[in-house]
Formats: C-alpha cells, sequence, structure tokens
C-alpha cells in the first residue's frame, strides 16, 4: 500500500490488516502516555481545502501519537476558485522535505492526483462526493470491536446517500468484509446504478432497517446539495427517512447506531437516541484516532523499508 | 503541381460507388486517368501502391482549431497539419472561438489564415446566435456570402426552443443545415462522465443519456415543425440512434454524426480519473457504443466526425471536475475506423463513405470524387500500417488523446490538396512534384 486513496483501491486482505493495527493502537490510547515513537522525525501535512475540524483534528491527534510533526493547511474555497494550482501547490511544500499529505478537497479524485503528481504517501480524508476511506475503516473498526467479525451482519445506511463519501466507502468497505449492506433515503438522494457498489437498495426506511443489526445514520448536508432542495422539507426529512425509536423497532433487538458527525440531532438521529446506550458514536470517534494512527504508520514505514 | 502515375491501387470512391484495383494517373495537379485500364503515361514518375487505398480526401465537419483567441492549444497552421496527417483535406471548424465566429469579420479572417497556409480546405461554421448566447440569430445570409457553410453553437446547446426554431426556419431562405449540440443542461447538471457504473465507481457526477436524448427529439420535433435541414452533432446514445433512424424513417430532414470515440471507447475509459477521456457527450457504455456501430452499418449515422478538440496540459492536468472537455482526433479518426473495418463492422467503401460523401452530403458540397479533369484531392492510406501514438508522432499542438500511448493500425501515408502534395509521411511523392 503506497497511498490510502479509496476503499475501492483496497483488497480485503489490506483492510484487514489496518484493522489489526488499529486495534494495537487503540490500547495504546488507553496508556497513561499516549505516545510511541514510530514516526519521530517524520512529517506529516494536513491540507484541508474544506472544513471540517473532526477530521483534522482526528488525523492531527493520530499523528502526534505517533510524534510525527504535523503541519496544517486550511484553504477556503474562495482561493481555489482564484485559480490556485494545486499540483503546484503541493510541490512546493514537498519541496520542504515533508513525509506525507492527508487531504480532504471538494472535488473527486483530488488526492488521486496529487498521488500522480508527487511521490508523497497520499491519505485521502474525503473528496468530493467520492470517497472518505478512513471514515468507513473507523466504522468497520467500531463494528468489528462490538461483534467481533462482518459475517451475516445486516447493516442499514439511510440519509443522503448520493453526496455521502462515507456511504460510498462503507458499502465498499463493509461489502468486502462480508456484511450485507442496504441503503435508503429519499429517492432524490438514492444515485442510479448504486448496486454497482454491492449495496441494496429500499425506498423504504422501515424495510432497510428490518433486521438490521446495525445503522449507520449520515448528516443531512443541505449546502451540497445547490439549486433545487431534494427533499420536501426537515420536517418531512424527519418524520420518513429519520431513525426514531418506532423505527428502531424493526431492527434486531440488539441493534446499534452510528453516526459520522456531527448529528443534527432531531432531523437525521432522535436525540436521545444518540446518546442511548446503543449508539457507538464516541467509540467511533475513539476509533478514528487509532485507525489513522495505523493507516500513518502503515504508509510511513512501508516507505522506510524500500 | 504533382505528376505521378499510382498503380495497382486499392481505389475506393463512394462518390462514384466504386471499389476496385486500378491506377490513377495525375498530371500537372489534375486527374488524367481513373480505373482499371489507364494505360501508363511515358516519362511520368510511377509508383506502385500494392496493397493501399486511394481515396478522395476526407472531410471532417466538425473539429476545433482554437484560433482566433487560444492559439496555444492549436492554429490553423498545426490544426490543418494535423487534418492532413490524419488524410483529411477538408475540414470545418466549428464556431467556439475566442470571439466566436458569429459575423462575416470572423469568417474572412479564418478563411484568410487558411488561404494563407494552403494545406487543406478550410470551410468555417458559424454560429446559429449572436456570441453563442442563444437569443438572437446571426446574419446568415452575410455569413453564407463570405464563406461559411453551415451554422452551429457547438459547445453549447440552443437552450431556448423557440430560438432554435427561428434558425431552421430563417436557415430555409439559404438552404443551409443548423447542426444541434444536443445537451438538455439542467438534466446534464454538474455531470462530468458518464452517469452509469464509472460515476458510482470513480465518485463523479453523471450525465444521464437522456439529457442527449431529449433533446435530440426536441430538435427533430422542431426541424419537423419548420421542414429545416437539422445536423445532429457528436451522437453517444442508444436512444438518440434510435430516435433519428425514426425520425428518417418518416422523412425528416435529419442527419448525424458520431465521433470515433464513441464506437472505440467507453465509460472505462475514465478510471483512474483519466482527464484525456473526458469529453462532452461523455463516453458511454458497451450497449452505447454497439448501438452507435450499428447506426453506422445501417446509414442512420451519416458520417464520422473527429469533435477533434485541443486543450494544453494545462487544462487537462487538474481535478477531474475541473478539466477541459474533448480529445483531439484528427489524427486517429481514420486508423479507429480501419479498426471497425478489421472486426468486419464495415466494408473499406462504406467507411470511406462515411469520412467523404456522408459529410459532403450533410453539407451540400459540390465534390465529385474521382472524375477526370478534376484537381486531385485524395489520400493515400496503407491499412496495415502500424503506428504507436505519442506527444511526438502527432502534428496537432495538442497531445489531448486517450489513444496515447496506444498502438493503432492503418493510416493515412500521403494526401493531395489541390492537386499538390500536403503531407507525405514517407516522402515517396516529393519527387513527383514540380512547383509552378
Ligand atoms: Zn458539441
Amino acid at each position: 500500500m503506497k497511498h490510502l486513496l479509496g476503499i475501492r483501491q483496497l483488497e480485503r486482505e489490506e483492510i484487514e490488516a489496518i484493522l489489526r493495527q488499529a486495534e494495537a493502537f487503540k490500547e495504546v490510547l488507553e496508556r497513561p502516555i499516549k505516545k510511541v515513537p514510530t514516526l519521530r522525525g517524520k512529517t506529516v501535512v494536513n491540507l484541508f481545502f474544506e472544513p471540517s475540524t473532526r477530521t483534522k483534528l482526528s488525523f492531527e491527534m493520530a499523528a502526534k501519537r505517533l510524534s510525527a510533526d504535523t503541519v496544517s493547511i486550511s484553504k477556503s474555497m474562495s482561493s481555489i476558485e482564484k485559480g490556485e494550482d494545486l499540483i503546484d501547490t503541493v510541490k512546493n511544500i514537498k519541496a520542504m522535505k515533508t513525509d506525507c499529505f492527508v487531504i480532504r478537497h471538494p472535488a473527486t479524485g483530488a488526492a488521486h492526483m496529487i498521488a500522480r503528481y508527487t511521490g508523497c504517501p497520499v491519505i485521502n480524508a474525503g473528496d468530493g462526493i467520492n470517497e472518505h476511506p478512513t471514515q468507513a475503516l473507523l466504522d468497520c473498526f467500531t463494528i468489528k470491536e462490538h461483534f467481533g467479525g462482518f459475517k451475516g451482519l445486516r447493516i442499514a445506511i439511510l440519509g443522503d446517500i448520493f453526496h455521502s463519501r462515507v456511504a460510498h466507502s462503507d458499502i465498499m468497505a463493509l461489502k468486502k468484509l462480508g456484511a450485507e449492506c442496504v441503503v435508503a433515503g429519499p429517492g432524490t438522494m438514492l444515485p442510479p446504478h448504486i448496486e454497482v457498489l454491492g449495496a441494496k437498495v429500499e425506498y423504504s426506511v422501515k424495510k432497510a432497517v428490518k433486521g438490521a443489526d446495525c445503522i449507520i445514520c449520515l448528516r443531512i448536508q443541505r449546502e451540497r446539495q445547490g439549486g433545487i432542495p431534494l427533499f420536501p422539507s426537515v420536517r418531512e426529512y424527519a418524520n420518513f427517512f429519520g431513525l426514531y425509536p418506532e423505527v428502531l423497532e424493526f431492527a434486531k433487538e440488539q441493534a446499534v447506531i452510528m453516526h459520522p458527525g456531527p448529528i443534527n440531532r432531531g432531523v437525521e438521529l432522535d436525540p436521545q437516541l444518540a446518546d442511548s446506550s446503543r449508539s457507538l458514536i464516541l467509540d467511533q470517534v475513539t476509533a478514528g484516532v487509532a485507525v489513522r494512527m495505523a493507516v500513518l504508520m502503515m504508509l510511513l514505514s512501508a516507505r522506510e523499508t524500500l | 503541381m504533382l505528376t505521378v502515375f499510382l498503380t495497382n491501387c486499392r481505389i475506393i470512391d463512394p462518390y462514384n460507388h466504386k471499389d476496385e484495383i486500378g491506377s490513377i494517373y495525375i498530371k500537372d495537379g489534375k486527374i488524367e486517368g481513373v480505373g482499371p485500364d489507364v494505360p501508363e503515361p511515358e516519362q511520368c514518375p510511377k509508383l506502385d501502391l500494392k496493397g493501399k487505398w486511394v481515396s478522395p480526401g476526407l472531410i471532417d465537419i466538425h473539429c476545433h482549431l482554437r484560433e482566433p483567441g487560444e492559439e496555444y492549444k492549436e492554429t490553423i497552421d498545426t490544426g490543418t497539419m494535423s487534418a492532413v496527417a490524419g488524410g483529411f483535406t477538408t475540414i470545418c471548424p466549428m464556431p467556439n472561438t475566442k470571439p466566436p465566429n458569429d459575423c462575416a469579420a470572423i469568417t474572412r479572417f479564418i478563411l484568410d489564415r487558411a488561404r494563407a497556409v494552403d494545406r487543406a480546405r478550410v470551410l468555417p461554421i458559424a454560429a446559429i446566435t449572436k456570441g453563442q448566447k442563444g437569443e438572437e440569430i446571426t446574419e446568415f445570409g452575410d455569413l453564407i456570402s463570405n464563406g461559411a457553410v453551415a451554422f452551429s453553437d457547438d459547445g453549447v446547446p440552443v437552450k431556448r426552443a423557440n430560438v432554435m426554431r427561428l434558425a431552421l426556419e430563417y436557415s430555409l431562405n439559404f438552404d443551409c443545415v443548423i447542426i444541434s449540440h444536443s445537451e438538455e443542461l439542467e438534466l446534464a447538471g454538474n455531470g462530468v462522465i458518464n452517469e452509469g457504473k464509472m460515476s458510482i465507481l470513480l465518485g463523479l457526477r453523471g450525465i444521464p443519456n437522456a439529457a442527449e436524448d431529449i433533446f435530440v427529439y426536441r430538435d427533430i420535433r422542431l426541424a419537423e415543425t419548420t421542414n429545416g435541414r437539422l445536423h445532429i452533432a457528436h451522437v453517444s446514445t442508444k436512444e438518440a440512434v434510435k430516435i433519428i433512424r425514426e425520425a428518417k424513417e418518416r422523412g425528416v430532414k435529419v442527419t448525424c454524426e458520431t465521433a470515433p470515440h464513441y464506437f472505440s471507447l467507453t465509460e472505462d475509459a475514465v478510471d483512474g480519473y483519466n482527464t484525456l477521456a473526458k469529453m462532452n457527450p461523455p463516453l458511454r457504455t458497451e450497449e452505447d457504443r454497439l448501438a452507435i456501430i450499428e447506426g453506422l452499418k445501417d446509414g442512420t449515422i451519416d458520417c464520422i466526425a473527429t469533435d477533434h478538440a485541443p486543450h494544453s496540459i494545462l487544462e487537462k492536468e487538474c481535478e477531474f471536475e475541473r478539466a477541459a472537455n474533448g480529445i483531439i482526433g484528427l489524427e486517429t479518426a481514420l486508423p479507429l475506423g480501419i479498426e471497425l473495418v478489421r472486426n468486419g463492422q464495415l466494408s473499406p467503401l462504406k467507411l470511406i463513405s462515411l469520412f467523404t460523401k456522408g459529410p459532403s452530403m450533410v453539407l451540400n458540397l459540390d465534390f465529385k470524387g474521382f472524375k477526370v479533369g478534376e484537381i486531385a484531392d485524395l489520400v493515400i492510406i496503407d491499412p496495415e500500417r502500424e503506428f504507436t501514438v505519442t506527444p511526438e508522432s502527432l502534428y496537432s499542438r495538442s497531445h489531448n488523446t486517450p489513444f496515447l500511448g496506444r498502438q493503432l493500425k492503418g493510416r493515412a501515408i500521403a494526401t493531395v490538396y489541390h492537386g499538390k502534395c500536403s503531407f507525405d509521411l514517407d516522402g515517396m511523392l516529393s519527387s513527383c512534384e514540380r512547383r509552378s
């Protein structure tokens, strides 16, 4: 593995290896001194062309726990529109002898492009509406910790599947690991041909949730929709596509709830359910740091052995 | 002017429906004899073209030469060089230059530049609407008087149906063809590739086939209403082929073209965010590709156009969504067409017809093919000649083609325009030319 660009490029064995490594690092996070010297002297550059406090913080935390130095660059959309050349920017930063790029960008394929034009390892922290592989890996990690494995699990993903890179990566990862995946949401948010990724499509949320072991609710991002609204009102969305106790009824008794955060409480997820014992939302956050440590270590130390 | 006796060649002349082995005697740039039993003239250079095809010069009714405005991508000079290297002696540049070709001054400029270069016939297509804005139609009469041969707002569709209707009605006064760039923009949305398997796998927004189909039907319906002549540019979908086939059956004056990439490639070519395969309409599915070939076979599709769209590396080495649409095509069109012959999908005569008589009929051009007394305008094709597409092998100023690195088989080896040799890959004609 030279880069982490998407789940699509990963083999099942590679995913499993990352999850195993993350397990070891999660243990480190429980220690009183939560730091290992693994990446001492390495510099990780976080390039965030889209606002994301959580993901950026999680990557920074992961790098620091591994004793790497981190530099973060946040750029607003406006400077890209002014014609700032991404390849050029990255080549310049690389010339300062950095070791790894973590990139979040509003354009699909931006991380792939950087990987092609620089020799540096690149981690995709979300590109356009395409993929968000580390989120999928931390979701898988959380599910594995809870259930012990993936075989026979039914996972329902609810909401804006079209615009959600989390959904795209989750479906591919869960499918590769052997879980069954079903998606539901407003028809306007279910992209045509989604079954190519291996997900089953349901138009009724209750049907999707039926018999599910785990339900992943996605954040409604009205800002991503542009032009014509894709659903008539937040109220209608909550009523028909949100996860509330009466919908959860249809799932397995022990079913758990996940959410990539931040949550619109009372829209896609019932406020009480979000804080209930069935929620794994905070476990996901912890898993995020462990998984990102694993990815950073595997990419950067793999380079060392060359 | 050229004087040469071409013998033992396969003469493919769709204008006269001939495909035979014979000779062509060219004297001082004019055809003196053509056919199976032309006597060998005395004291005349002779070329044995066994295994080669000789066809009237190819015609491309859809290309972009970028001059005026974006000369760093292509000029009339480099563009015509690329054309003759691909076997084309007649090319029709689309009007989306900077400024657009929407008035006689620009048309004249293009023609003057082409005359100065004097390498191929350049027949400009003018804009349907002023500034290609889709609001007011241009001066069709004045533009035609000054050398425009057809009208198109290629690059953008004429959004308002009533404006398209006006254009088709007004075209009746000048008996000219209106070329439609068929794309329902709202449906195409922010799409950058075909809506299908690859748009999901790559996480890119897709353009549904319907965006093309709906517009093709709209313009056909308007052609039917007005009795104007309509030509649909770059057909890429299965349904569009079907709609056009049905319209032709009921007598609508509609013709259409496709481009080599739509019968050679599918959406799979964009995998890995390959901006070199980004174009509009986008590459579609295998099902669409096969329907395009079917349309070429049964005559629904009248001609093959290159949609030669040069872009510099600056427009292609960037995020996929920001990359420019289009690929160059003048030098790869013929080999890709010959691939269809090799696969048994088209006869050589049919293929050459799609490159010559087909476009000529769409534009009402007065070409006669090989006739004694006519000025020589032809291309010598080696159907077995292999070459690898590399930036160095291309004559175009730009190298944006998804076929880079691909080995193609079959190509133009010499091109004669207006009685003179304008491309000569192996230098075989140069000895036969006398400057006068
Ligand atoms: Zn067009």
